[in-house]
C-alpha cells in the first residue's frame, strides 16, 4: 500500500466516513473530519508510519488535506 | 512547604441558556451542546466588573478558610479580559478587600492564569504569608465585539475562583507544579486592543490535546506516581470535548476529571478556581486523595500541579 492509500485508510478509519475524500480538498471545509478529530489523526500518522510528529510541527495547514499530508510525512522520510 | 486553605468563588446571576444564544448567533442549541458540552453560562450585569466579582470570589474563599483579608501577605489577581491596560485589576481588588498596603501582583493570563497563580502563590507563600489568589473574567463584554464569532460566541461565560495558599499546614499539601510557555503560537490564540477574540480553534485543539496529558504526565513522574492514583483532576474547563480527549489520553476515566462546564461554560482564567470551588464543596476532598490541577491557553501558556489532601 503506497503513502496516499495508507493516509486516505487512517482519515476514513478517524472519520468513520467510508467516503474517500478528494486529495486536495480541505478534509475541515468538506466537513470530513472536526477539529477535535486531528488529534486523533497524527496520533495514528505516528503509528503508522513509524514517526514521532514534534509539538512545532503541528500546524494544522500542514494536515489540511490528503496531498498536504503525503507532502509532510514524504517530508519526514 | 505550601498548602491550600480553601476556594471560593462568584457566578453572576444573569443565566444564558443555549437557546437565547443561538437565536442570537442563528446558529441550534443543540450544536451548542455537542461542539462544547455546554448548556448555559452567566453573563456579567452592569454593576459586575473584573473587581467586583474578583472581590466576591475572594469573600467567599477567606470566609471558607475562616479567615480575614488581615491574614493575606500578598494578593494575585489573573484575569485575560480586564477592563483597561494598566493598572491591572490586583491592586483594587486588594484595596476593596481591605488589604491595606500588602503586595498584590497582575497575572495577565487567559486560560493558565489561575493555574500559574497557585504556583506562584505556592512558592511566595513562605516568604510573604498567606497568598489569596483570584481569578476572574468578564468575556462575554469581550465575545460581543463586532464582527461576532460564532465559534467563540458560544464558548465562554463570566465568573470569578478565588484559593488562599499558605505557608503552614493546610487541607491540601502542595507537591509539585510543571509550568510551561511556548511563544510561537502566540498568534493562535489572542486579544488585540478593541478587536474581538481571534481563536485558531484547530491549533489550540492539537496543542492543548498534547500538552496538557503532557503536563500532567511531568508532574506525576516526577513525584511517581501514576494517572491512576489520582482522585479527581481539576483542569481549565475550556471545552467538555477537550476534557474527554485529555482524560482518553492519559487513559482514566473521564469522570475523574471534575466539570461544571455545562453551567458555567469556559470561563477562562477563573475556571479552574470555580471547578475547584465547586468540588471543593460537593463531593469535597477526603484525607489522602491527590488532586491533579491542570491548564492551557493563550501564549501558550500551561501546565499542572499536584497536591494531597492531608
Amino acid at each position: 500500500m503506497d503513502n496516499r492509500a495508507r493516509i486516505v485508510a487512517i482519515l476514513k478509519n478517524v472519520s468513520k466516513n467510508p467516503a474517500i475524500p478528494d486529495h486536495s480538498e480541505s478534509l475541515f471545509d468538506s466537513g470530513y473530519l472536526d477539529s477535535f478529530a486531528l488529534p486523533d489523526v497524527v496520533g495514528e500518522l505516528e503509528r503508522e508510519f513509524g514517526i514521532k510528529i514534534p509539538d512545532s510541527d503541528l500546524s494544522p495547514r500542514k494536515f489540511e488535506s490528503v496531498s498536504r499530508i503525503e507532502s509532510y510525512i514524504e517530508s519526514r522520510k | 512547604m505550601s498548602a491550600i486553605r480553601a476556594f471560593g468563588a462568584y457566578l453572576p446571576t444573569r443565566l444564558v441558556a443555549n437557546d437565547e444564544l443561538a437565536a442570537r448567533l442563528g446558529c441550534e442549541a443543540s450544536w451548542i451542546r455537542e461542539v462544547s458540552g455546554i448548556a448555559e453560562r452567566r453573563y456579567a450585569g452592569a454593576d459586575d466588573s473584573i473587581s467586583s466579582m474578583a472581590v466576591e470570589a475572594a469573600r467567599r474563599c477567606l470566609k471558607r478558610a475562616g479567615a480575614t483579608i488581615a491574614d493575606v501577605g500578598l494578593v494575585v489577581v489573573s484575569t485575560g479580559s480586564s477592563e483597561r491596560c494598566f493598572p491591572g485589576p490586583a491592586a483594587q481588588v486588594a484595596h476593596q478587600l481591605g488589604a491595606g498596603q500588602a503586595a498584590a501582583i497582575d497575572v495577565p493570563m487567559a486560560s493558565a492564569g489561575g493555574l500559574f497563580g497557585m504556583a506562584l502563590a505556592a512558592i511566595l507563600a513562605p516568604r510573604y504569608g498567606n497568598v489569596l489568589i483570584v481569578a476572574s473574567e468578564k468575556m462575554s463584554t469581550v465575545v460581543a465585539r463586532e464582527p461576532v464569532e460564532t465559534g467563540t460566541a458560544i464558548l465562554f461565560g463570566d465568573g470569578a475562583g478565588a484559593c488562599l495558599i499558605t505557608p503552614e499546614n493546610g487541607p491540601a499539601r502542595i507537591v509539585d507544579h510543571v509550568l510551561h510557555s511556548d511563544g510561537s503560537f502566540a498568534d493562535d490564540l489572542r486579544l488585540e486592543f478593541e478587536a474581538p477574540l481571534a481563536m485558531n480553534g484547530r491549533s489550540v485543539i492539537m496543542q492543548a490535546s498534547r500538552k496538557i496529558p503532557a503536563a500532567i504526565g511531568e508532574v506525576l513522574d516526577r513525584q511517581q506516581k501514576k494517572p491512576a492514583e489520582v482522585e479527581v483532576f481539576l483542569m481549565h474547563q475550556a471545552n467538555q470535548n477537550l476534557i474527554d480527549r485529555v482524560a482518553r489520553a492519559i487513559q482514566v476515566d473521564p469522570a475523574k476529571f471534575y466539570s461544571n462546564i455545562a453551567r458555567y461554560g469556559n470561563t477562562s482564567s477563573a475556571s479552574m478556581l470555580i471547578a475547584a470551588s465547586d468540588w471543593w464543596q460537593n463531593p469535597g476532598p477526603r484525607s489522602g486523595q491527590l488532586i491533579c490541577f491542570a491548564a492551557f491557553g493563550a501564549g501558550f501558556h500551561w501546565g499542572a500541579l499536584l497536591a494531597e489532601l492531608v
